[in-house]
């Protein structure tokens, strides 16, 4: 590492590389009450990350980002995830339809190809986190990985909501997050989405005993 | 008050009305004033555009010109008229006891709340808040998909939750790609989103940039267009959500998605100095009308292979788009008000048509012109129209987007034309029987709204027949926009 780099964007690439590693754990994950944990610690990791961004370039709606990202993303959105899964007596066990170490295999791949799209990006970029913008990428893309691979519906939606933490890296890592309108547009969807898959949950188990949506196959063209 | 104001306003407080007092006996009139409101309000913005020319709305979070005024025009009329289909719809949906009065309650305020997430996503010029509203328009329509709660509505209402929702979050990396590029040339202020400031420097945005961000765009809106191969939800959704649900999913939301994408070519063109998005949409939509035409063929269910027609429109379309220049964007947006205006209709026949025979399985429909001579024909009409007969509207546009490929891109004029081909194929084949034919059919509760089937295909026949000059005006303007 080049001693150049000040302290604030070492900072800023450590907890970028956290949620990349917490992405890899979240594919390997096995359990569903850990993956909610580890989707809140990459919520808090996100938060962290943005504060630094915020005390570093004095921007003062980062502060605003980071503490919606805090109570939504580290706090409301689990808890909510955790009474879920309390309340329908999910099973423990998550089942994937690749195995385990193939996925995290595709998952380096996507990593890789991360990196070369946003290299020519990353280059033209003035912000102090602009690195980030590859890992950014690199965990929307793993956790797109997760939603293909997952067969259960909490999975798939812990994985939807994953994405949406890459996406708010890459805001923040780019350019120095979104305007605030936007930002309260975006989070206000996601809360209003998890409240109506909520809702949807309990739908899918009255009708199908389970929230396996490998029984959801029957609509084809045959 | 200002028109804008009401148009916006209408459909949000009458939803929250409608969440509150859904289930009175009024409630359904609510729906229709309410959309009927709307469509005033709409017709006034457009007159006043038209008149004035563009102009924005508080401060400059919302900005009206000829293109989006077109669209927020055809909006409100399909809202309306849907509205008025679904009042004896649902009814007789409530008392075949398909439908519960809370789930009735919960359909009028989400339709509502839907109309309120289009027209906002089509008037805002901050394209952080169409992102926004698109993703709104989602979750308003997710729980009116599995309305009936049968198994098969909640595996489409969750294929459409979560294929959209990997869409549009690819359209969000596009928005923050595009964020990026902006902020560079305007600075870190509020207005970097903001699509006037924009397209005034679009010419300095960095190329590189604006390419990566368009493909994520093209992707994730492309994903609501039912752009191929992420296609898959619109099928399932139009299948078995209820029959109102699926023309204004049809003719509003695919063409508000789509919108938002040539709102972004307009940027991507100007940055990039090559037909680099244009080709990429003529991929794109080549590609989607050729598989949706041969998958139609294959299709069981009637609405389910009508949701493939409009999967292959919104591919010509998009087509269309690609090839770019005044004729082609003519053309497409021509194209888009004749495929709402029909598809919707044929919807409308369909859902009474399915009412009737309890079925939405076309080998068990059969004889419609003998159970309602008035349902039959419109069918038969409406499919004759999408199909592209003269002397109805489609056929116009459809001519224009083919003569046009043919002068500037011939190597595309096969693949057009098999696929147009196959489509009329398997469609006609198909409805046919449907419409004529012996039949034993009951007689519905309540008496079905024909009149908005006809007034769609009115409307669809006399543009093919004669498109008034003001409207001709107003389409170039629309047109020349673009690019």
């Amino acid at each position: 590492m080049n001693a150049a780099i000040p302290f604030s964007a070492q900072l800023i690439n450590l907890f970028a590389s956290v949620i990349l590693l917490l992405a890899f754990a979240m594919l390997a994950q096995r359990r569903v009450m850990a993956l909610v944990n580890l989707f809140a610690l990459q919520g808090l990791t996100l938060c962290l990350s943005t504060l630094v961004v915020a005390v570093t370039t004095g921007q003062t709606h980062l502060y605003w980002s980071a503490g919606l990202t805090l109570l939504l993303k580290a706090l409301l959105l689990p808890w909510i995830l955790h009474r879920l899964i309390r309340r329908l007596q999910v099973k423990w066990e998550v089942e994937s339809l690749i195995n385990i170490p193939a996925t995290m295999l595709v998952g380096i791949a996507l990593v890789i190809i991360a990196f070369n799209v946003t290299q020519p990006i990353s280059e033209l970029s003035s912000t102090i986190s602009r690195g980030t913008l590859g890992i950014a990428l690199a965990s929307v893309m793993l956790a797109f990985l997760m939603m293909i691979t997952r067969t259960k519906a909490i999975p798939q939606v812990v994985g939807f909501l994953a994405m949406e933490n890459g996406l708010f890296l890459a805001a923040t890592s780019a350019t120095y997050g979104m305007p605030m309108v936007v930002e309260l547009g975006i989070a206000l969807d996601v809360l209003i989405g998890v409240i109506i898959l909520g809702v949807f949950f309990f739908q899918i188990r009255d009708q199908f005993d389970s929230l396996d949506i490998r029984h959801m196959e029957k609509l084809k063209d045959n | 008050m200002d028109f804008f104001v009401l148009m916006l306003a209408i459909p949000l407080v009458s939803g929250a009305l409608l969440t509150v007092f859904g289930e009175r006996a009024w409630a359904p009139n609510l729906n229709i004033i309410a959309s009927l409101g709307t469509f005033l309000a709409a017709v006034g913005l457009t007159v006043e555009v038209v008149a004035n020319g563009p102009r924005f709305a508080f401060g400059e979070q919302f900005f009206i010109d000829s293109l989006n005024v077109f669209f927020v025009a055809l909006t409100a009329f399909v809202g309306l008229t849907t509205s008025i289909f679904s009042g004896p719809y649902m009814a007789n949906e409530a008392a075949h006891g398909r439908l519960t009065k809370p789930r009735l309650r919960l359909y009028k305020s989400m339709y509502q709340l839907f109309m309120f997430t289009m027209l906002m996503a089509l008037t805002t010029n901050n394209l952080g808040i169409l992102w926004v509203a698109m993703e709104a328009a989602t979750l308003t329509t997710v729980l009116l998909v599995s309305l009936y709660r049968t198994p098969a509505s909640l595996e489409a209402a969750w294929k459409y939750f979560i294929l959209c929702g990997v869409g549009i979050a690819q359209a969000l990396f596009g928005t923050i790609l595009l964020y990026f590029a902006a902020e560079r040339v305007l600075g870190e202020t509020g207005n970097a989103l903001l699509w006037t400031h924009l397209v005034e420097v679009k010419g300095q945005l960095e190329p590189t940039v604006m390419a990566l961000s368009f493909i994520f765009l093209l992707v994730g809106y492309g994903t609501k267009v039912g752009l191929a191969p992420l296609h898959n939800w619109l099928p399932d959704a139009h299948a078995e959500g209820p029959t109102p649900v699926s023309a204004v999913l049809s003719g509003l939301l695919l063409n508000v998605a789509l919108y938002a994408i040539l709102r972004c070519k307009v940027l991507a063109d100007g940055a990039i100095h090559s037909d680099y998005a244009g080709n990429l949409m003529m991929g794109f939509g080549l590609f989607t009308l050729l598989l949706a035409a041969f998958f139609l063929s294959r299709q069981k269910d009637v609405k389910r292979m009508f949701a493939y027609s409009s999967i292959e429109h919104m591919g010509l379309i998009t087509f269309a788009f690609g090839m770019g220049g005044a004729v082609a964007n003519f053309a497409g947006l021509l194209h888009m008000t004749m495929h709402s205006l029909t598809k919707s209709a044929i919807f409308f026949a369909v859902g009474h048509a399915t009412q009737k025979t309890g079925t939405q399985m076309m080998a068990d429909i059969r004889g419609l012109i003998r159970i309602n001579p008035l349902i039959g024909w419109g069918l038969m009409l409406g499919t004759l129209a999408i199909l592209g007969m003269p002397p109805f509207g489609v056929f116009a546009s459809e001519f224009m987007i083919l003569t046009h490929a043919m002068k500037h891109f011939p190597w595309a004029t096969p693949i057009l034309l098999l696929a147009l081909g196959v489509a009329f194929a398997s469609i006609f084949g198909k409805v046919q029987p449907m419409v004529f034919g012996e039949t034993e059919a009951k007689r519905l509760p309540h008496a079905p709204a024909i009149t908005p089937v006809f007034l769609h295909l009115g409307i669809v026949l006399m543009l093919g027949l004669y498109i008034p000059p003001y409207l001709t005006r107003w389409f170039h303007e629309a047109a020349r926009m673009l690019g």
